[in-house]
Parts: C-alpha cells; sequence; structure tokens
C-alpha cells in the first residue's frame, strides 16, 4: 500500500493527493438505493399487482438515510473506506426488501393478519444511522476508546449476564435466555455486548501484547505461552461456557471465543494461541455436546436434517427446500414460497434470499459481505495504531464469524446456532449493534487513510458520549 | 500485526468460499432432488398455479380443476364427491395427493416428459401451460352400483374386464369427499381431515389385505386339476371332523355341518357347498409346492404390483407343516389377500386361465385432448389351462346355482362365483368372487365386506349380483 506518511514533516502536502473517495461511495449509495427501490417495488407488483401507497414515503426515507449517513461520513470522516456503507445500505435495503415480501406471503395466507415487520425494521435503521451518526459525530479519534476499555468490559459483561439473571418470562424466547422484553420491545443485549468486548479486548490485548507474545517456552517446536499467561484466553472461555450453560445461546458462545482467539492471534503474532484455542473449543464442543440436550439436538438435526424433517430438523429442511427450489436463478422476489421456512425474516433469511434470487442472488450477498469483511480487515491493515488495528480486526471478524456461522448454519454446512444474520435479518438490536460497529469501523478506516497532519491526532475530547453510544 | 491479519484475511476469504461451495451443492447439485422432494409443498403451490388436467370417466370429468380468484389459482373439484374418492384420491394443500392424482402426478401436473414438445410451443404461442388429462378404464354404473353395494359397511369391490384387465369398478368404504380435502382453506381441511378415520383413508381394495377364507379353494381346486389326478367328479374324502396331522386339533365345517354324511364327496360337490374338510385334505395331499405355486401363478406371491395405484401384494405366509397347509388350503392361517387379488383369480379363470394386468388408466391426453398414450392390455401369466378354467367355470358355476353362492344368481345370466367366509379375531370378513356369464365372460367381480358377521353367501353375494347386473345392464345384456 501507499507509504506512512506519519514522517512525513510535509503532511498537508500529503493530505491534498490522498482521494477521499466520497464520490464512489456516493455513486455505490444511489446504486444500493436503486437496488431496494426496484426491489422492493418488483416484490409489490408480484404479490399484489401494484405498487402500495406507501411506495414513495418508503423510497423517500431510504433515501434520506443514506443521504444523511452519507453527508455526516463527508463531513466527520472524510478518508473513510468508501465501500463500508454501501455494503451496509446493500444489505439492509435487500433486508427490508424480503421482510416486506414475508410480511406480504403472511398477509396472503391469512387475509385478517397485517404484517407490519418491514416498517418497524425501517424505523430500527433509521435509529441505528442515528448511532451511526452519533458514533462519527462524538467518536472523532478511536483511540479515545481505549481509555474507557475497562468500563466497556463491564457494560459489556452487564449486558451480556443480563438476560441471564432476569426471570425467564422476559428473556427467554424459543429456548434462549439472551432477550430483555419490555414493554413491547425486545432486545438483545449480547449484540451490543459484543462490540464493547471487542473493544475491551483490543484494549487489553494491546497493554498485553507484549508479555503474551513473549514470555513462552518451546515445547515439541512449537512456543507455548506460560502457564499464568493463559489466564486471559481461558477467562474468555469460561465466559463463553457460561452464557452457553445460563442463556443457551451457543452462538453468541461461539461468536465471543471465536473473536477473542482470533484478536489473541493478531496481537501476539504466535500461532499457537490459534491452537490452544480450538484445543480449548474443541474441549468445550465436546462438553456442550454430552451435557446439553439442545446442543446435542442441534447436532444430529445438521447430521441429518431429513431423519427430522417433522420435528427439530424442520426449519432447515424447509430452508434447504427453499433453497434448492429456488435453485440457479431463483423463483424472483414474490415468486417463491419464503413464508413455508419458520422465522424467515430473521435467522432464516438468507433461505429466502436464496429461494427467491436464487444461487446467484445468495452467493452475492455472500460476497457483499466479504466485501464489508475485507474492507474491515484493510483498515486493520492499514491502520497505524495497535489499538486501532486490533479493534478494526475485531470487529471486522466478528461481522465474518457471524456471517460464517449464521449463512453456514441456514445452509445446512454447520451446525444451528441462532446468531443473527447482520443488517438483513429482522431484529433492532442487532441492526441498531451493527451500525455502531461499522460505524466504528468507518471511524478507524477514516484514521487508517487520512494524511498525517503536522498536529498528528487532535486530543481527545470527549465528554461521557462514547458511554452512552453503547449503552443504548 | 499485519502478518497475521493477512492470513486472517485469506482464512475468511477461505470460509466464505466453503460457504459459496456449499451453496452451490445445495441449489445446483441437490436443487432437483430438494425441489421434487414428497415433503417439499412448494412444488404443489407452483402446481396450484397451472391448470392442472382432469380426470375422466366414460366422458364425464370426475376431477377437475377450476379457475378460482384466490392465491392458488386453481381449485381442484370432484364433482361425484364420494364416488370416485378410492380412485382418484384427493389433492391437498397440505396433505399432499393421494390416488391417481398422486400416481398420474407428473402428467396432470404438465411436467410429463411426453408433454415437454407441447409446453415448448405454449412458450411461443404465449398459452398458459395446461396439464394432460387421464381417462381411466372405470364404468359409471358398476362404480356407482358398487358403492351403493357397500353403504353402511367397511368394505371393497373390486370388477375387471377380465380378458383385458382394465377395472371396471374399484370402490373402498367408507369413503369420504375429496372436496373437502381439496379447498385451500387449511383449517377447513385441517378440521375435516382430522374427523377422518383410519378406514376412511385407506383403500380397502388395494392396500389392505384379509384372510379370503374359502374363496381359496377356487386355487386349491385349480392346483388339483392342474395336476392331472383330478376332475370336477373326481370324489375326495369330505369328513365330518378332520384332525390336523400331527395334532390332536380338529376342523369341522362351516355351522358344524356335515359335507355328504361323512361320505367322500365329488370335487364338484364339496367347492359347491363349500366343504372345510374336503378341501383342507385336499391340499394336504396335493403338498404345499403344488398350492404355493398355483397360489403364486394367480398372483398371491408376496409381490405387489402398480396399476398404476399401488397394489399391496398378497401373500400365503409361511406353511410349516401339514397341519397349518390344511388350515391355509381353506383360505385361513396366515394367506392373505388384497381385494384386487380375489378379482384377479376370478378374472383369470374368465379369461381361459390367462391372468391379465389389471390397469385404471385407458389412455391419457394433451390438454387439447389428443391421444398420447394408451394403455394396451398386458399378460401377467396363465395360472390354468383352458381346460382347467373350463373345469374350475362348471364348478364356480354350480356354486352360484345350487350352493353358498345362490344369492348371485342373476335372472337369464349364468354367473360363475364362490363365496368366502373368513375367520378372525373379531366377526367373519364376508368375500364373494364371480363372474359372468359363465360361457362369455364380460366381468369378474371380488367383493369385500370386512366383518360382515355373516357369510360371504348371504353379505356379498348380493352385492356382486348388483355390480354385475349394473355392468350387463349398460352392455345391452
Amino acid at each position: 500500500m501507499s507509504a506512512s506518511p506519519t514522517t512525513d514533516p510535509r503532511g498537508s502536502v500529503a493530505a491534498t493527493a490522498v482521494p477521499t473517495r466520497r464520490g464512489t461511495e456516493a455513486l455505490l449509495l444511489g446504486f444500493a438505493v436503486l437496488i431496494t427501490v426496484v426491489a422492493q417495488s418488483i416484490v409489490d407488483l408480484t404479490i399484489t399487482g401494484s405498487l402500495r401507497p406507501e411506495m414513495a414515503a418508503f423510497s423517500a426515507w431510504i433515501t434520506a438515510l443514506w443521504v444523511v449517513a452519507h453527508l455526516v461520513v463527508r463531513k466527520w470522516a472524510a478518508y473513510a473506506d468508501p465501500l463500508l456503507l454501501p455494503a451496509v445500505a446493500l444489505l439492509v435495503g435487500l433486508g427490508l426488501t424480503v421482510i416486506h415480501r414475508l410480511d406480504l406471503a403472511a398477509e396472503q395466507v391469512d387475509s385478517n393478519v397485517t404484517r407490519e415487520d418491514a416498517p418497524v425494521q425501517l424505523v430500527w435503521a433509521t435509529l441505528g444511522v442515528a448511532l451511526f451518526v452519533a458514533v462519527l459525530v462524538f467518536v472523532r479519534d478511536h483511540r479515545s476508546l481505549s481509555r474507557y476499555a475497562y468500563t466497556l468490559a463491564l457494560v459489556g459483561m452487564a449486558l451480556l449476564a443480563l438476560p441471564a439473571v432476569l426471570p425467564s418470562a422476559i428473556s427467554e424466547v424459543n429456548g434462549a435466555k439472551i432477550w430483555i422484553r419490555l414493554a413491547g420491545f425486545s432486545i438483545q443485549p449480547g449484540e451490543f455486548a459484543k462490540i464493547c468486548l471487542v473493544v475491551f479486548f483490543a484494549a487489553y490485548l494491546v497493554d498485553k501484547r507484549d508479555v503474551l507474545a513473549l514470555a513462552s517456552r518451546k515445547v515439541a517446536g512449537l512456543e507455548l505461552p506460560r502457564g499464568r499467561d493463559l489466564g486471559p484466553v481461558l477467562l474468555a472461555w469460561v465466559l463463553s461456557i457460561l452464557v452457553l450453560v445460563f442463556e443457551r445461546d451457543l452462538g453468541s458462545s461461539l461468536l465471543l471465543f471465536g473473536i477473542f482467539v482470533v484478536m489473541l492471534y493478531v496481537a501476539t503474532e504466535r500461532s499457537s494461541w490459534l491452537l490452544i484455542g480450538v484445543g480449548l473449543f474443541a474441549a468445550g464442543a465436546f462438553f456442550a455436546y454430552q451435557v446439553f440436550g439442545h446442543v446435542r439436538a442441534r447436532v444430529d438435526v445438521w447430521l441429518d436434517p431429513f431423519a427430522y424433517q417433522d420435528g427439530a430438523g424442520y426449519q432447515l429442511v424447509q430452508s434447504l427446500f427453499g433453497l434448492g427450489t429456488g435453485g440457479l436463478f431463483g423463483a424472483g422476489l414474490g415468486g417463491g414460497r419464503p413464508d413455508q421456512v419458520p422465522v424467515a425474516k430473521s435467522d432464516f433469511i438468507a433461505s429466502a434470499v436464496g429461494e427467491e434470487l436464487g444461487l446467484f442472488g445468495l452467493v452475492a450477498v455472500i460476497v457483499v459481505y466479504l466485501i464489508l469483511v475485507e474492507r474491515g480487515l484493510r483498515t486493520s491493515l492499514i491502520v497505524r495504531d495497535a489499538f486501532g488495528k486490533l479493534l478494526a480486526a475485531g470487529l471486522a471478524f466478528a461481522v465474518a464469524w457471524q456471517v460464517f456461522v449464521v449463512l453456514g448454519g441456514v445452509t445446512g454446512l454447520l451446525p444451528l446456532t441462532g446468531l443473527t444474520t447482520p443488517f438483513l435479518a429482522y431484529g433492532g438490536s442487532s441492526l441498531v449493534a451493527n451500525f455502531v460497529l461499522v460505524a466504528l469501523l468507518v471511524r478507524i478506516s477514516d484514521a487508517a487513510r487520512r494524511p498525517a497532519t503536522p498536529h498528528a491526532a487532535p486530543p481527545p475530547r470527549l465528554g461521557e458520549a462514547p458511554t452512552e453510544v453503547v449503552q443504548q | 500485526m499485519n502478518a497475521p491479519l493477512r492470513k486472517v484475511a485469506i482464512s475468511v476469504l477461505v470460509l466464505f468460499t466453503l460457504l459459496i461451495i456449499n451453496v452451490n451443492y445445495i441449489q445446483v447439485v441437490r436443487s432437483d432432488e430438494l425441489r421434487t422432494n414428497q415433503s417439499n409443498t412448494r412444488q404443489l403451490a407452483e402446481e396450484y398455479d397451472r391448470e392442472r388436467g382432469s380426470i375422466v370417466v366414460a366422458g364425464n370429468e370426475v376431477a377437475l380443476s377450476t379457475a378460482t380468484d384466490d392465491r392458488l389459482t386453481y381449485l381442484r373439484q370432484y364433482p361425484a364427491g364420494e364416488l370416485y374418492a378410492a380412485v382418484t384420491g384427493y389433492y391437498s394443500v397440505i396433505y399432499n395427493s393421494t390416488g391417481i392424482e398422486r400416481a398420474e402426478n407428473d402428467l396432470l401436473a404438465g411436467s410429463d416428459p411426453r408433454l415437454t414438445l407441447r409446453r415448448l410451443a405454449d412458450l411461443f404461442t404465449g398459452r398458459d401451460p395446461a396439464g394432460g388429462n387421464v381417462e381411466l378404464t372405470l364404468d359409471p354404473a358398476v362404480q356407482q352400483a358398487a358403492m351403493t353395494g357397500l353403504e353402511g359397511v367397511t368394505g371393497a369391490v373390486v370388477a375387471l374386464d377380465p380378458s383385458t384387465g382394465a377395472i371396471l369398478g374399484l370402490a373402498s368404504t367408507p369413503s369420504y369427499d375429496p372436496n373437502q380435502l381439496s379447498s385451500h382453506d387449511p383449517a377447513a381441511i385441517r378440521a375435516y381431515r382430522e374427523q377422518l378415520t383410519d378406514d376412511q383413508l385407506t383403500n380397502q381394495a388395494i392396500s389392505q389385505r384379509y384372510s379370503p377364507g374359502s374363496i381359496f379353494k377356487v386355487i386349491v381346486s385349480a392346483a388339483a386339476l392342474s395336476s392331472g389326478d383330478f376332475t370336477p367328479q373326481t370324489t375326495v374324502p369330505a369328513p365330518d371332523l378332520l384332525t390336523l396331522p400331527g395334532t390332536s386339533t380338529t376342523m369341522e365345517n362351516f355351522g358344524g355341518e356335515s359335507c355328504n354324511g361323512g361320505a367322500d364327496q365329488a370335487l364338484i360337490d364339496a367347492l359347491t357347498i363349500s366343504c372345510n374338510t374336503a378341501f383342507a385334505q385336499l391340499g394336504i395331499d396335493l403338498g404345499e409346492e403344488r398350492i404355493r405355486d398355483m397360489a403364486a401363478a394367480f398372483g398371491i406371491d408376496d409381490e405387489g404390483f402398480k396399476m398404476p395405484l399401488t397394489v399391496a401384494p398378497s401373500k400365503l405366509g409361511d406353511i410349516e407343516n401339514d397341519a397349518q397347509l390344511g388350515i391355509s388350503s381353506i383360505g385361513q392361517q396366515d394367506v392373505q389377500v388384497t381385494p384386487m387379488q380375489a378379482a384377479m383369480i376370478a378374472a383369470a379363470v374368465a379369461n381361459d386361465g390367462t391372468l391379465m394386468k389389471p390397469y385404471l388408466v385407458s389412455q391419457v391426453q394433451a390438454p387439447d385432448l389428443t391421444v398420447i398414450d394408451k394403455t394396451d392390455p398386458e399378460e401377467m401369466g396363465q395360472p390354468v389351462s383352458a381346460e382347467v378354467a373350463g373345469q374350475l367355470t362348471e364348478m364356480m358355476t354350480s356354486v352360484v346355482d345350487n350352493g353358498t353362492g345362490r344369492r348371485a344368481r342373476i335372472d337369464g345370466v349364468q354367473v360363475a362365483g364362490k363365496t368366502g367366509t373368513a375367520e378372525n379375531s373379531a366377526d367373519d370378513h364376508s368375500w364373494f368372487i364371480g363372474f359372468a356369464p359363465a360361457d362369455d365372460p364380460k366381468i369378474a367381480v371380488a367383493v369385500f365386506v370386512r366383518n360382515g358377521g355373516r357369510t360371504g353367501g348371504d353379505v356379498s353375494a348380493p352385492i356382486a349380483r348388483t355390480v354385475i347386473q349394473a355392468y350387463l345392464d349398460g352392455q345391452g345384456g
């Protein structure tokens, strides 16, 4: 990549040489909006034969969202990676389309029903963009976050633990105790905990990376860490197991542990941590399989879904039917029966995409995720400070791991775990939290590409804003 | 930290490539298998978008699709209600389909390869692709007589054209209304389905098998006559009580009656009055091999067939000793046949000893009514010679004229038949198989009434008579 200009005293000259790429972003956002509006129109025309009256308002709304997001990036993160936001816009737009399509399907099956999940999701997206803006406006330098690392760790743990200690009536849905349901709203605090913990992991590992990387002994040609340095990884492991035990949330458990191990590996450059991580994972997986009926059931369904097609495997089998029926080109938006898959709007939204947009559509979605993740990792590569590197890597990997685990589950590659599909799936917490996540990536990518000024980074002047952000 | 970061980036690429490969595997390699899986109701929904072909009996549509204005474009209707349910089956949004609806689904739905060229043409001419029609061999008068005869009982009637194997009637009771299962209202379908009994949903004529009782004596007679050692006039032992070999168990005749005062009896007379002890002893004397071979030649061979509905296999069961052979020879023990199989026995005798394969579809048509396939009659085997068939006919005629089958008699028409009253854990099953006219058979029938309580002669023979009469009337006979 381009030579690091940090030591260049004529930073202002370099500043004029680095393009901001905001024009590219605007163009791609326009493209994403166009696809969203066209897709929504196709759904309406296919299913009801006419555009719904709110179509114009929806188009205006969605356009306004991305215009605002774009303008804020232009103003407060001018050098940000130009692909992050359009990728998100495309995924959110497609998600809204599929959710709207499933709303209509529910109405067709029972004409007394009016499902309005898509408008609700639009409200969540709006809130997401608001938080995206807030993060960019208030977090001017991502490094300032490292100062709140331990606070964020506490907040993260508290958010993670909250549903476990709350009564099941409030926190349990379909067996997973990961919710807070109050006054008609359902929040999954784990989605926000994820971000807090990634920030904490990054700050913590920057502090401890030397000791974790250097103090080691060689065993059988492998650099192994000292026993006492195993503490943090064991702690993360125990935390993950606790999530599994008390919240029965296989997905979050796997996600947290995976993120931590990868960040540890990136921080220390020691592949022995990966081996230790895999070993601990194997032990944990074995333990979970032996002890928890619901884990065993999921593995059994994964191994032979058709043996359980009328029971525990129903959902997966319906998903596979949808994908198979979709084939190469799909049934077309509004042409399939994605509503045959239970909870198609949230966990199984990818199978709805695969059924109606076919292999090409689903692979396109996977590629958009890949672009999002790889741009995040690229940001991590070129950003200069260690904290930023680790944070960007952790956030990008969080998205990658989540997409892999959930899409792998829906397509039968992996056992089902019950994670949400970032940006695409119905669900407010996930959507809003992922907007915060991508805002942080945008912020770091701005720092990564921004030519250094003579004053280096501005001294962080932050009020209470960041903690407010994560408490949303 | 950049070196591990690059490795992480590459790992993510690998993981996503795995996802993409797996999606390719599911959506391309396994696509057909998943799309056509029986449990995948999507195809059904897709089929509703196309005008499904009709099922036709004697020029009348007994199952047809009519356009609706709801989401599933076409509604399947059965104007005759319960009458043809055992044949057409139903075509349900939630319970899939049965009967001809299922067996001929590809053609009715229009996805049969024989329709491919026409569908290609539809693509260019802009016509909506539609399914082909299936014309059945059924005779409406026979079917109606069968259903009327079975009113109020659990049972089945199968009527065949002995010379071709064409199925003239196929009834199973209690029946159900396929319209109710084929509606577009899932709640109503479920409600109706839940109050149906297993008996209503089971095709008694082809899916269930029962002890044949004395109708099996036709097969023992066939084995005896075919051995060359017997004629209808050959006398056989007909004791009042038969002690089964190797046991102290005795067998008696129906109602404890005497066949011929304990004296030997001509084979034809033994069949006429359905003498149990005579046929048990005859079976033992002939040996298991002859009985088993003859039963298999008539189709009782543990193998089912499709016509195109699946007919369950009929079986002789294991015979471990002469005692069991004796009991099997009067159609008890483990001998079990479907009513379809019973009709095939009568049909083979009627057709000079040649068994024709039963078939239900006479022809299939493209949506424009041009015939694209016709069923040619097919021989299934020759269980007995024409001569033996003639002797069996003579004996079975005597059954109706002078014996247990008197209630099947028709004025001016010579009917041949055999009754059966099969013991089981509950009330006896009542059977009658037969054909008419005896000298030039046009129709062969089997009537089965489950737990009829009374004899086959009392319960089933009169039903057979009305069925035969209905057909012969229609034939101008």
